[in-house]
């Protein structure tokens, strides 16, 4: 049984109110955030209020619905009306939108209580969560390693068991690998099951909000009740998330490809944790079926033109005229929206909005970002056509597990290598659900993957669900946070 | 050497449309400062635009006024430049797959300026400078506008004229703007360039930007015309730039050269889909569509034998020709109907605002009720003339105004009595007629239409005076 569904019949079971367990949510993340630094704004009035609503509906006998009442969080890129959204970025200090993302309104809607905004790389550009402006969010499994990113703060709180599930954003990768460093799961949906109105674009055409949970079922729920047509977002498609009834189908002849780019490049102990896993499912009666899909090369060169362009022209409004930082001495118009950007912005979304301005620009347009949309394109159909050959695909999440605080400040590029399992997914459009496979020599997660056909969401949550049963060593829990 | 214009237009146009094109907040013209507006169309973070349909809609209603094709396949690109007036640092526009290909505005001089392609996209909102500060007013910020790009095949200044006046009055005829320059809702971009006679090379052209009136056109690029010969004429050269217009000394100054030229990063916004406007529902907007002004204004001439000039001043506005077409209905002459509406009611709607809303006293069935009395022959001319003047006067029918007497016509012996009494009544303008003095005639037979109260056939009291007089 998961975290939601334990909540859930303890609620209802009296056996804690929901106030109580909200307090002591609150009391842990007093004691953990020093050292994990996960949250960076603590709503706990407002998750009070919700939890003493929860509390009358119980005592009046009413029912409640499986999210009624459990402790969450979201990123801090998630739109949440009244409540600080800087998305990690001194640019975006003070701003309180208007409105609430259509997932922090469905969730709000089902009185979900929200403990707080979690940590992040600044603008979700990163993968150690140490580009936030306020610094990193560590790894509950050994603080002295990042948590990964961008979604770092949600992955380490929910590994610290001090938010029950959280929501993350993925655009090349940023749900499932901090899942991966924190021995957890999280679930990238298909381009479109899930409504981006709200959240605080990176690269428009790759972000996708998923939820980050310590176990397969707590994922599916929470999917389903965030995958739904929304009005605002052209770009959401209606796929209605029917995943949970799904779960411990049988995956007997199930075809579970392994590309052998993947395993490429790839920490020797994480490869092995991977096969390990295919041996696993082989056990279990699917069939392993490896094949080529060298346009996988492609990918990470792809990812950053199309990411960084979409990024410097989603950047542009950040100019301080209407919210979020502005600078405090300026001549004119022009000179504060300059000091305003060269002072909001950090090093990294710097290097990324000129990296995509540069793409853009005249001259250049054909050689970079036309030609990175062709080659979208071109990895599209490689997978199309792998899926012709097997159901899901198992790769790692990352080539290795998370990176000692501060190594990968020193190395952007070596960091932007370790994109290099998860981006793949994002450029296609795919669903891939990240799931904890195994650990290093010092006790680090390694985590795998599983991708799926466009909305196979159901296909791979099964998939991984059948694997947490079989291998529940793997989901290790930390020392930290609130013990159900 | 004599020198040619040459001239191309970018024209935007602000569609009706109730609401936004990317949301939900109306479009109405002014009110308080950001009080139309919502998180999307003042760019918050994490908003997302959604195409308002009726905008295609509209855009497409234009694009079949000026005989374009109307893509199949339409996208919606980014436009990237950073100006306080422009929420998101970007203006959704169309670069790469324009929602309405090529097409063409007909002059009188029978020469098709061609279209090169008419995009979608957002209006920006509009700086205030006040008390040394400048100010944001988001409410035009997302209002939709189509641009019309025209090939540079204007060749003279009656020409540009004459192609935003066209322009301005079938946008009107369909609805989908009220095209007031003044108010902004149709600006153009002028780009000019000249070359010797008889050469096909294109000169290097400058752009004059924003222009709000067709006077201001005309004059900017008089100027820019004669300052461009002057440079060609010195051993210079026209340098590539953007102008603007200062109105006041009638000159154009430098805005940015070719080298500050914006390089606005296009690229197709991830956050719309594609467009798709099936043959069913171009065909179905056909359907709807009035009859434009230059096909009625050939009906008017060709069929119903209305003077070019007086079809062209009955076409110019949408409400006239309808007026028109309804006080039409089953009379014999069309003609006296235009001669009434030009003639008479004209002078009651003298400003071309007037004649815009053409707000008149007698409804167009009112009209028609008096022109078909004239027809039956019923009432004659003269009466008809004066009656309509106390109509409009008082918004009351013909009937109210003529008895049964008057329509009774007049019998001969009553008819001869008058023009006895003429005669007899008038002895100088009789002898002035004896004397050869044609014209005296005239004053003795309106003495007989005034007694008769107009009812005479005036041709057939002329004759019987002349016998009479003998």
């Amino acid at each position: 049984m998961g975290s939601i569904e334990k909540i859930h019949e303890m609620l209802v079971s009296k056996e804690c109110s929901c106030t109580e367990l909200t307090k002591s949510y609150l009391d842990e993340i007093e004691k953990a955030n020093g050292e994990l630094n996960a949250y960076v704004n603590v709503t706990g009035d407002e998750a009070l209020k919700t939890a003493e609503a929860v509390d009358k509906k119980i005592a009046a006998g009413e029912e409640i619905g499986m999210l009624e009442g459990v402790p969450m969080t979201l990123k801090d890129n998630i739109s949440t009306k009244g409540i600080e959204t800087t998305c990690c970025s001194k640019i975006l200090t003070g701003y309180k939108p208007i409105y609430n993302a259509t997932v922090w309104e469905t969730l709000a809607g089902e009185n979900a209580v929200m403990l707080g905004k979690t940590n992040m790389d600044e603008f979700a550009m990163g993968s150690s969560c140490e580009t936030s402006y306020f610094g990193g969010a560590m790894n509950p499994f050994d603080s002295n390693y990042v948590s990964g990113g961008s979604s770092g703060g949600v992955a380490s709180a929910v590994g610290a068991n001090i938010a029950a599930y959280g929501l993350g954003s993925d655009t090349g990768g940023s749900i499932r690998q901090p899942a991966s460093f924190c021995g957890i799961v999280g679930l990238k949906p298909t381009y479109g099951a899930v409504s981006r109105y709200g959240l605080i674009a990176y690269a428009s055409s790759l972000d996708q909000i998923g939820p980050i949970t310590k176990s397969v079922e707590d994922a599916s729920i929470v999917f389903d009740a965030i995958s739904k047509r929304d009005e605002r977002d052209s770009t959401s498609k209606g796929f209605g998330g029917d995943t949970y009834s799904k779960l411990n189908n049988d995956i007997k002849g199930m075809k579970i490809g392994i590309a052998k780019e993947y395993l490429e490049g790839i920490r020797d102990d994480v490869k092995e944790a991977v096969l390990k896993a295919a041996d696993i499912y082989k056990s279990m009666g699917a069939e392993i079926v490896y094949f080529d899909l060298p346009e996988l090369k492609f990918a990470l060169p792809v990812y950053y033109i199309i990411a960084c362009a979409e990024a410097s022209s989603n950047l542009g409004r950040y100019d301080g005229i209407r919210f979020g930082y502005k600078t405090e001495h300026y001549n004119g118009t022009h000179d504060m929206v300059c000091r305003t950007r060269s002072e909001g912005f950090g090093e990294e979304v710097k290097r990324r909005i000129l990296l995509g301005t540069y793409v853009l620009s005249a001259g250049y347009y054909d050689a970079y970002y036309k030609k990175a949309q062709n080659l979208r394109g071109t990895i599209v159909k490689a997978f199309n056509n792998a899926f012709e050959k097997c159901d899901v695909i198992l790769a790692p999440t990352v080539p290795m597990t998370a990176f000692e605080k501060g190594h990968a400040v020193s190395d952007p590029i070596e960091t932007y290598l370790t994109d290099i399992c998860t981006v793949p997914v994002n450029i296609a459009g795919l669903p891939g659900v990240s799931v904890p496979c195994g650990f290093n020599a010092k006790g680090m997660p390694i985590g795998m993957q599983l991708i799926g056909k466009s909305f196979g969401e159901a296909e791979i949550l099964n998939a991984a669900y059948k694997y947490q049963q079989a291998a529940a060593e793997n989901f290790k829990d930390t020392k930290w946070g609130v013990k159900l | 050497m004599s020198y040619e214009l040459v001239a191309g237009f970018e024209t935007h146009i602000e569609l009706a449309t109730k609401t936004k094109i990317f949301c939900g907040c109306t479009t109405k013209f002014g009110g308080a400062p950001n009080s139309h507006c919502c998180p999307v169309c003042i760019g918050l973070p994490g908003t997302l635009p959604k195409l308002n349909r009726e905008v295609v809609r509209y855009a497409i209603r234009a694009g079949l006024a000026v005989h374009g094709e109307i893509a199949e396949i339409s996208k919606m690109d980014r436009k990237n430049y950073c100006y306080p007036d422009l929420s998101k640092a970007y203006q959704i526009s169309q670069l790469y797959a324009p929602l309405i290909i090529g097409g063409y505005v007909e002059l009188s001089n029978g020469r098709k300026i061609r279209l090169h392609h008419i995009h979608i996209e957002e209006d920006a909102g509009k700086l205030i400078h006040q008390h040394g500060d400048t100010y944001v007013d988001y409410n035009r910020g997302g209002v939709p506008l189509i641009e019309i790009v025209s090939e540079p095949d204007i060749r003279s200044i009656d020409e540009a004229r004459e192609y935003v006046e066209k322009l301005q009055q079938v946008m009107r005829y369909i609805g989908i703007s009220d095209c007031k320059m003044q108010e902004g809702s149709m600006r153009c971009d002028v780009n000019i360039s000249v070359r010797p006679k008889g050469s096909e090379k294109l000169g290097t052209r400058t752009e004059i930007k924003n222009m709000n009136s067709i006077n201001n056109i005309a004059k900017a690029m008089e100027y820019e015309f004669e300052r461009q010969v002057d440079l060609i004429e010195n051993g210079g050269s026209v340098v590539q730039e953007t102008l603007r217009y200062d109105d006041a000394t009638n000159t154009t100054s430098s805005m940015r050269s070719k080298e500050d030229a914006h390089d606005y990063r296009y690229f197709r916004d991830p956050d719309l889909v594609t467009i798709h406007v099936t043959k069913d529902v171009v065909e179905e907007i056909k359907s709807t569509m009035p009859e434009l002004p230059a096909d009625k204004c050939r009906r008017y001439i060709d069929e119903l034998a209305i003077p070019e000039k007086d079809a062209q001043l009955l076409t110019k506005y949408r409400r006239i020709s309808e007026y028109f077409d309804k006080a039409c209905e089953g009379v014999k002459s069309p003609k006296t109907v235009s001669n009434f509406i030009i003639g008479q009611i004209f002078r009651r709607t003298e400003t071309e605002a007037d004649k815009e809303i053409f707000d008149v006293a007698v409804t167009p069935e009112q009209l028609n009720e008096l022109v078909k009395l004239l027809d039956s022959g019923k009432i004659r001319n003269n009466l008809a003339k004066s009656t309509l003047e106390k109509m409009l006067d008082s918004g009351k029918g013909a009937l109210e105004f003529i008895s049964e007497s008057d329509m009774g016509g007049l019998d001969e012996n009553a008819l001869n009595d008058l023009c006895k009494q003429a005669v007899e009544g008038n002895p100088k303008a009789v002898e002035d007629y004896k004397n050869g003095k044609e014209k005296a005639i005239k004053s003795l037979v309106g003495n007989v239409m005034k007694n008769s109260r107009g009812k005479a056939d005036p041709a057939l009291a002329e004759s019987k005076i002349k016998k009479l007089i003998g």
